[in-house]
């Protein structure tokens, strides 16, 4: 019962302070906002792009042709070395022959058709197609795969993907600087509002020590003063999240762009990121008033 | 076993002020004792220790068998709910009521409110401050306002009250009514009480221990004592 009317008090006299220092807890909130606003969009593109990434490596493919004047038995050596390489599995390994790429190609067009009726000879090499098991290995399986005897060529993808992956690192750096910072200031305004309340509050808190107040009880009205500002502050982040996200998944119909990348279904992933919104938050609130008890309450 | 014990005690601040040298005091209960010297003589510094506001830079302070120099900050509040505190300015809340102040002490041990009316009522008794229950402080005049403070820091009914210099901002007159009142605390509740004051005619008056601190260093200690020209402030 004691610790539900202290809790009370706490929380009414936080909201009080949020009150009486409202310009700079409108300042400590908007920066907190805008963080979190920007860490759900980071989290959320984040999300999704990892997403995407994953389904583009899968078709990332290393294509090995063969040289023209081999036999079937070499193709089968050829195939054991690929596969005794410790990046590639049995299963991933596939032989087309040129004759059934000559066909597919012939299938798929008329005007190929034709062309390739002209040609005495099947210019189409036999070749594999090889899937890796780690995608960040690519390069050198590559190389190795190149190595072999009667390797004419061995080349992966168009680069598209890894691209992709590339530039969304770099950006993905950026924004972890630009977040951290943010967080940063965030912390920092909210200290300072705290600061104001302790100092606007210094008589009262020097007569509490006097009479004998735990400092525990002493702090807690600006942990809490610091909570309510982080939360206030991750409302409209995590709203936005929710019905944000919401609102671009229908829109696009659920994909990024054509119908082979999609986007991550909404439910459950909104309402994680909006609680890690609302708890970073919390935690960032705290954190700041934590720091101004630690600097100006002298206890 | 004493009281009070300071055995050895140095007080050197951050600064490099040495506001206390080796200073060796003891006290038993239900004593009354001034502190007396100058301005800057150490009489603060040395009160501060006693309520641990300071810790002793060297040696010991001991208050009813706890060695206060060696207490935790986090566990400082125990100490301050067994003693009271009076000082020069009365650090009253202006937004509170004569009784909301001294219930503020109660509040702050968790007593309930069942509990912490009938001893504000009593505290303000005591000080001769019933009836202006429901003033606020800027209603009062100096004197009441300092009636409040020592309501206040009894209203647990402590076993030692510390006052640094609590007539200095008040007239003889009203001095006189307030060293009554911490008299009759001493007397009544047998509060162990130490003054701290520079108020020469109430240490002449009173015929009390007196206790003399000149540059930090103790050099008197006269039981029924007084002010003397040597000791002059
Ligand atoms: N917090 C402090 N930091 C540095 N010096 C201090 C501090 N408090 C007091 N002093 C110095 O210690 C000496 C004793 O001061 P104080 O104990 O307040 O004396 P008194 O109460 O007798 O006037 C003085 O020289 C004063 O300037
Ligand atoms: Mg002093």
């Amino acid at each position: 019962m004691k610790v539900f009317r202290i809790l009370k008090r706490n929380i009414r006299d936080a909201f009080k302070s949020v009150f009486r220092n409202f310009s700079l807890s409108i300042a400590s909130i908007t920066c907190s906002t805008i963080t979190l606003i920007l860490v759900a969009i980071a989290i959320l593109v984040s999300a999704n792009v990892n997403n995407a990434t994953s389904e583009l490596k899968k078709d990332l493919t290393i294509e090995v042709f063969l040289e023209t004047d081999i036999d079937s038995s070499d193709v089968d050596t050829i195939r054991d070395k690929i596969i005794g390489l410790n990046n590639i599995k049995e299963e991933n390994v596939t032989y087309i022959s040129g004759e059934e790429w000559k066909n597919e190609l012939q299938n798929e067009s008329d005007d190929l058709e034709a062309i390739l009726d002209t040609l005495e000879t099947n210019p189409l090499r036999d070749s594999f197609e090889v899937t890796v098991e780690d995608v960040t290995q690519l390069a050198s399986t590559t190389k190795q795969i190149n190595e072999i005897e009667g390797v004419f060529e061995a080349k992966y993808g168009e680069g598209k993907a890894e691209r992709f992956i590339a530039m969304f690192d770099i950006i993905e750096k950026v924004t972890i600087i630009i977040v951290g910072s943010l967080v940063l200031v965030t912390i920092f305004l909210i200290s300072n509002t705290i600061k104001l309340t302790i100092f606007s509050r210094r008589n009262e808190i020097e007569i509490m020590r006097l009479v004998g107040t735990p400092n525990l009880v002493i702090r807690l009205p600006f942990l809490f003063e610091g909570f309510i500002l982080g939360i206030i502050g991750s409302l409209i982040p995590a709203l936005l999240t929710i019905y944000g996200y919401i609102l671009v998944y229908d829109k696009m119909d659920g994909y990024i762009y054509s119908n082979i990348i999609s986007l991550i279904k909404p439910v459950n992933l909104v309402f994680y990121v909006a609680l890690s919104v609302m708890a970073l938050g919390a935690v960032v609130g705290m954190f700041g008033s934590y720091r101004a008890a630690r600097k100006y309450l002298k206890i | 076993m004493k009281f009070i014990e300071i055995k050895n005690c140095y007080k050197v601040y951050p600064n490099g002020v040495t506001a206390i040298a080796d200073l060796n005091l003891s006290i038993n209960k239900g004593d009354f004792v001034f502190v007396i010297g100058h301005s800057g003589s150490g009489k603060s510094s040395l009160i501060k220790m006693l309520y641990r506001e300071e810790k002793p830079t060297k040696g010991e302070v001991i208050v009813g068998g706890v060695n206060i120099s060696k207490l935790k900050n986090r566990n400082v509040y125990k100490l301050r709910r067994k003693l009271g505190i009076v000082f020069q300015d009365f650090k009253l809340l202006p937004k509170l009521t004569v009784y909301e102040n001294v219930a503020f002490a109660l509040e702050a041990m968790g007593l309930k409110n069942n509990e912490i009316k009938p001893k504000v009522i009593k505290a303000l008794e005591r000080v001769g401050l019933k009836e202006k229950i429901r003033s606020f402080p800027n209603q009062l005049s100096g004197g009441e306002q300092q009636r409040v403070c020592i309501a206040r820091a009894i209203v647990n009914e402590p076993k030692l009250l510390i006052c640094d210099e609590p007539t200095g901002n008040l007239d003889p007159e009203t001095s006189k009514e307030i060293m009554k009142v911490i008299e009759t605390i001493n007397k009544e509740m047998e509060t162990t009480i130490i003054m701290a004051t520079h108020d020469r005619e109430i240490v002449n008056r009173m015929k009390k221990r007196v206790v003399v601190i000149e540059n930090g260093v103790l050099v008197g200690d006269h039981l029924k004592g007084s002010y003397k020209a040597n000791e002059s402030v």
